[in-house]
């Protein structure tokens, strides 16, 4: 293994560990910062995620906050967490149970408790356990003084004592000095993973620019919590993670709705064409905005509007003006984008519709995950409404599913609905950067000439491509192609206004047929035991991690099993049907109450095993190697008779 | 939050929209669609207008869109040869908004009508009004739902009996322009469908206007609500009740130009009789004040009986638009920085595995 300059190495940064303590070298650790919504705990382990990436590590993580701003202090609904799950091999998910839980007060320990495994670390700022917080979450006695952790290794550290020491020459007030423990217990986490140390500074030196004292002060907390770890001897163990051998490449840390973003940008590129994205606030599909309004030099506009539907609406009218159009929204805006939806589906326009799915109904689950908006994507609208679907697997596949989705939407002028969810959204994970002239020509071709079949020289605007079906796109300025299209039903090829029922019926059966034949890619079924298995684990959307870490761990124990995730859920791979029908058992675990099972069943008649959890959380590997293992069993058993 | 000086180009409505030399007439903007409005209706003389007035422009007819949602009146692009599209209820302004922000070199029109534009798209329409987008606003008010065959609208006079409100309408009803300069317009004028003349003056400067024109047309529905604006149509009750605007002359009006307005209580505008408060008093109509309340004292002449009726121009302002500044923002990050994708995609931060 070898790696970059900025690459790795232990001891590598501007902090270098002397004492000599027992290293122990781990293949993987899942980390979890957990502490108050305003302790900053998002930021501790965004930083940490950045230093074990700079370090070559393969990594997940999983933010988890609450949706409202500030909650109560010190309460457990005001908990926010971030995990993150790094190795010296390709990992899938964020982890299920942290090996190390940082508890920043007593909620974050209540809350976060039952997730680690008995054995594992626990860091404890015991300045925050003081009578007022434990009776707050209560804690009739105080967690530190009786058996509640006796099966854990806790290190008790007076976080907010030692920042405030440490920073106590440098004239910044109590409370600012306090703010910075965050940075002391990810400078002791950094001593205790080996971790580079640099960038931590650099970037706090970059996010402080205009504030030079606040930078500094965060600095010396950081070496601060750091030295802790090598000057005390209440850490006799550091670890070691090496670098991961991952695909040959330049990488970089990426989240889902940044990549997703970047597929935008992207696809603007490589179509030639100018993005309009339309849309209103929502989470947690915000980010999406807040980065395409920083790209407007790539000729993106960003129109933040009155609300869901002007959104859609203007992003459709940029389509029809001959831009790409796109809006982004989660859940909820999508029930409101509806029937703008249906006009895109009747005036055959192209459109990217991003719906970033969170925890339903109505408002829901603003911050939480879940994958239960497929049956909205594929039907919630008036009438016979046929749209493509495409769901990206992680954070990184994000900008690949973008870019497929626009080139969809393009060659067959069609809104794509284009599904990700709150876990992949925030999440984040190395990504292979690609390089961009590898990208689709996602170019089109306008009319530019009368098409009539008749000799009346006039522009028919749904006369269609017969391989695609796609109509003729004329955009406002073509002399001579002049034409009014509409939400009222066509007539075939001229685009008037048609009431003829045998017009409607060949009408709604040629937009499905448009649809239904969208070039997707085969499915490609992963089968290590090179087509033992009896049983296939099938899932679509952001449960690939799970999905496929749980697979892994069932072949370890020598079961086989094979695995298949779905990216087009709309149209299905053409192959999809014949490999359902080619395993004893296929098992769908999905984060709803089964509704791509239900797809499938109608489609293809076939008995798949539904496996549904809305928690607002991603499946655990754990559970879906119980699950899996369970079904190979009782397959087998079955088989035996 | 920071504020930063735009800088946003001033131009005319029509600057950057292509022209041609050719002459055109009326007919070349009839579509081969039948028309099909009832008999009678008013929507016929507001499209006879319309197609008649747009050969003046001079522009390409191809560089000209008309954007519509649902209603009787939303048909209206069908009998159009222009560019057209036949929308969804109530959202053609959001339409519009991102085809006109994406395309400055079309003349983007929308063409609504009383439910259309103030019940279910009335956050479309104040938010397109205030953003000052570059598009024109025909709102047909005939002061009931047409097409879904005569109910209440909330344009309707209270105590109205239609089909829903057969005890009458106990809505209070929306005065359009009022709602219109509530919500910044830049321009708002009033029309008849009657008044050929009086129409193509104000489709005129609304064409030539930067931003968002706002234009209400009183259009007679002889089916579900005849007679709505028979009493500004007969001669002897116009004379009395409409008062035509006209810049830079002391607003006055009736038979024998008798009655004049006076300026108010609390702001606002009266009318009163010439020889009362003497001719020096008169208001001189001036519909360039930026102050939004002269322009809002006007629409609040009269009231839902139409005992005074303003005509004309009642508004008409320079003011930055949502589209020049987008397009401006986007020339001046392209000015300062050139589109690298590679570089976009690889970031600060990158480790490299061989």
């Amino acid at each position: 293994m070898s790696t970059s300059a900025n690459g790795n190495g232990a001891g590598h940064g501007s902090l270098a560990a002397t004492r000599p303590t027992e290293v122990s070298k781990l293949d993987r650790v899942v980390i979890r910062f957990a502490g108050d919504s305003g302790d900053g705990m998002q930021l501790t382990g965004d930083r940490f995620t950045s230093e074990a990436a700079a370090f070559g590590n393969d990594l997940s993580t999983m933010p988890n906050f609450p949706a409202e701003i500030r909650a109560p202090q010190g309460t457990i609904p005001g908990v926010s967490s971030f995990q993150v799950h790094f190795a010296d091999y390709d990992i899938l998910t964020p982890g299920d149970r942290p090996d190390v839980l940082v508890a920043m007060n007593p909620a974050a320990l209540k809350a976060n408790l039952a997730d680690v495994p008995h054995g594992g670390t626990i860091i404890l700022n015991t300045d925050d356990f003081i009578k007022r917080n434990l009776t707050k979450v209560g804690y009739a006695t105080d967690p530190l003084d009786d058996d509640t952790l006796a099966a854990y290794q806790v290190h008790r550290v007076a976080m907010s004592t030692l920042t405030q020491g440490a920073l106590a020459e440098t004239g910044l007030g109590k409370k600012d000095a306090e703010r910075c423990k965050n940075m002391f217990a990810l400078g002791l986490l950094s001593w205790m993973y080996h971790r580079p140390t640099e960038g931590t500074e650099r970037f706090l030196r970059e996010k402080f620019a205009k504030k030079p004292d606040i930078a500094e002060a965060n600095i010396l907390a950081f070496r601060a919590g750091w030295n802790y770890g090598e000057t005390t001897e209440s850490f006799a163990t550091t670890f070691q993670v090496a670098p991961a051998k991952l695909k040959q490449g330049t990488y970089r840390q990426i989240t889902g709705n940044t990549a997703l973003a970047y597929g935008i940008v992207a696809a603007g590129q490589r179509s030639g064409l100018q993005i309009l994205l339309g849309t209103y606030p929502i989470t947690p599909a915000s980010d999406i905005l807040h980065e395409l309004s920083k790209h407007k030099h790539f000729g993106i506009l960003t129109f933040q509007a009155e609300d869901e539907i002007a959104g859609i609406g203007a992003a459709l009218g940029a389509s029809y003006g001959g831009a790409l159009g796109v809006t982004s929204t989660s859940g909820p805006g999508v029930a409101l984008k509806s029937e703008a939806v249906g006009l895109g589906v009747m005036v055959e326009l192209p459109l990217v519709v991003i719906d970033v799915q969170r925890g339903g109904p109505s408002t829901g689950l603003p911050t939480k995950t879940e994958q239960a908006d497929l049956l909205q994507a594929m039907f919630g609208r008036n009438g016979e409404s046929p749209v493509p679907i495409v769901a990206p697997l992680s954070p990184a596949d994000c900008f690949d599913a973008a870019v497929e989705a626009t080139r969809i939407a393009l060659k067959y002028r069609t809104p794509v609905l284009l599904l990700s969810d709150g876990a992949i959204a925030n999440g984040s994970e190395p990504w292979l950067i690609p390089d961009v002239e590898t990208l689709p020509d996602l170019s089109v071709e306008f009319a530019s000439e009368p098409n009539a079949d008749n000799d009346s020289g006039e522009f028919w605007p749904y006369v269609r491509d017969p391989e695609t079906l796609a109509r003729a796109w004329a955009i406002p300025g073509t002399p001579g192609l002049q034409h009014r299209i509409g939400g009222l039903e066509k007539a075939d090829k001229t685009g008037h206004i048609s009431y003829d029922p045998a017009n409607h019926d060949k009408m709604v059966r040629l937009r499905q047929a448009k649809i239904d034949g969208i070039d997707v890619p085969d499915l490609v079924v992963d089968d290590p035991s090179g087509g033992k298995a009896r049983v296939l684990a099938l899932g679509w959307g952001s449960s690939f991690g799970p999905i496929g870490a749980a697979c892994r761990r069932v072949r370890k124990l020598g079961l086989p099993i094979a695995q298949a995730h779905l990216r087009h859920l709309n149209p299905l791979p053409a192959n999809l049907g014949d490999i359902l029908r080619s395993y004893d058992k296929v098992v769908v675990p999905e984060m709803n109450l089964g509704q791509l099972a239900l797809l499938l069943r109608a489609k293809y008649l076939v008995d798949v095993h539904s496996h549904t959890k809305v928690a607002g959380m991603a499946f655990k590997a754990e559970e879906l190697q119980n699950l899996f293992s369970e079904i190979i069993t009782s397959v087998t058993t079955e088989a035996a008779k | 939050m920071t504020a930063i000086d735009l800088g946003i180009p001033n131009l005319g409505g029509l600057d950057l929209v292509p022209t041609t030399d050719e002459p055109q007439k009326a007919k070349d903007y009839k579509s081969d669609q039948e028309v099909r409005w009832c008999p009678g209706c008013g929507d016929y003389v507001v499209l006879n207008a319309v197609q008649s007035f747009l050969p003046t422009l001079g522009l390409k007819r191809e560089n000209i869109v008309f954007i519509s949602g649902i209603g009787c009146s939303s048909r209206f692009p069908y009998y159009l040869n222009t560019y057209g599209m036949h929308s969804i209820h109530g959202r053609a302004p959001s339409i519009a908004t991102g085809l006109a922000t994406t395309r400055p070199d079309l003349s983007v029109w929308v063409v609504t009508g009383d439910g259309d534009a103030l019940s279910i798209g009335g956050n479309h329409l104040i938010h397109a009004l205030r953003r000052n987008v570059n598009i024109k606003i025909l709102l047909f008010n005939n002061r009931i739902y047409g097409l879904t065959k005569g109910q209440y609208s909330p344009t309707s006079g209270q105590g109205m009996v239609t089909k829903s409100t057969p005890m009458g309408s106990v809505d209070t009803p929306f005065n359009p322009l009022s709602l219109a300069i509530g919500a910044e317009a830049s321009f708002v004028g009033r029309a008849m469908d009657s008044d050929r003349k009086g129409l193509t003056e104000v489709l005129q400067a609304a064409a030539q206007h930067r931003g968002s024109a706002l234009v209400e047309i009183y259009q007679n529905c002889p089916i579900f609500n005849d007679g709505a604006f028979d009493v500004l149509k007969d001669a002897d009750e116009a004379a009395t009740r409409l008062i035509p605007l006209r810049a830079g002359e002391p607003i006055r009006f009736g038979p024998n130009q008798e009655f004049g307005v006076k300026r108010g209580d609390w702001g606002g505008l009266d009318v009163a009789k010439v020889a009362d408060i003497g001719e020096d008093n008169i208001v001189v109509h001036d519909p360039s004040i930026t102050d939004t309340s002269y322009a809002f004292a006007l629409s609040r002449l009269g009231d839902q009986n139409l005992n005074h009726v303003p005509t004309g121009i009642l508004r008409q302002v320079e003011r930055p638009t949502y589209d020049d500044g987008a397009r401006a923002q986007v020339e001046e990050a392209r000015a300062a920085r050139k589109p690298d994708l590679q570089g976009l995609l690889r970031g600060k931060d990158t480790w490299t595995v061989a």
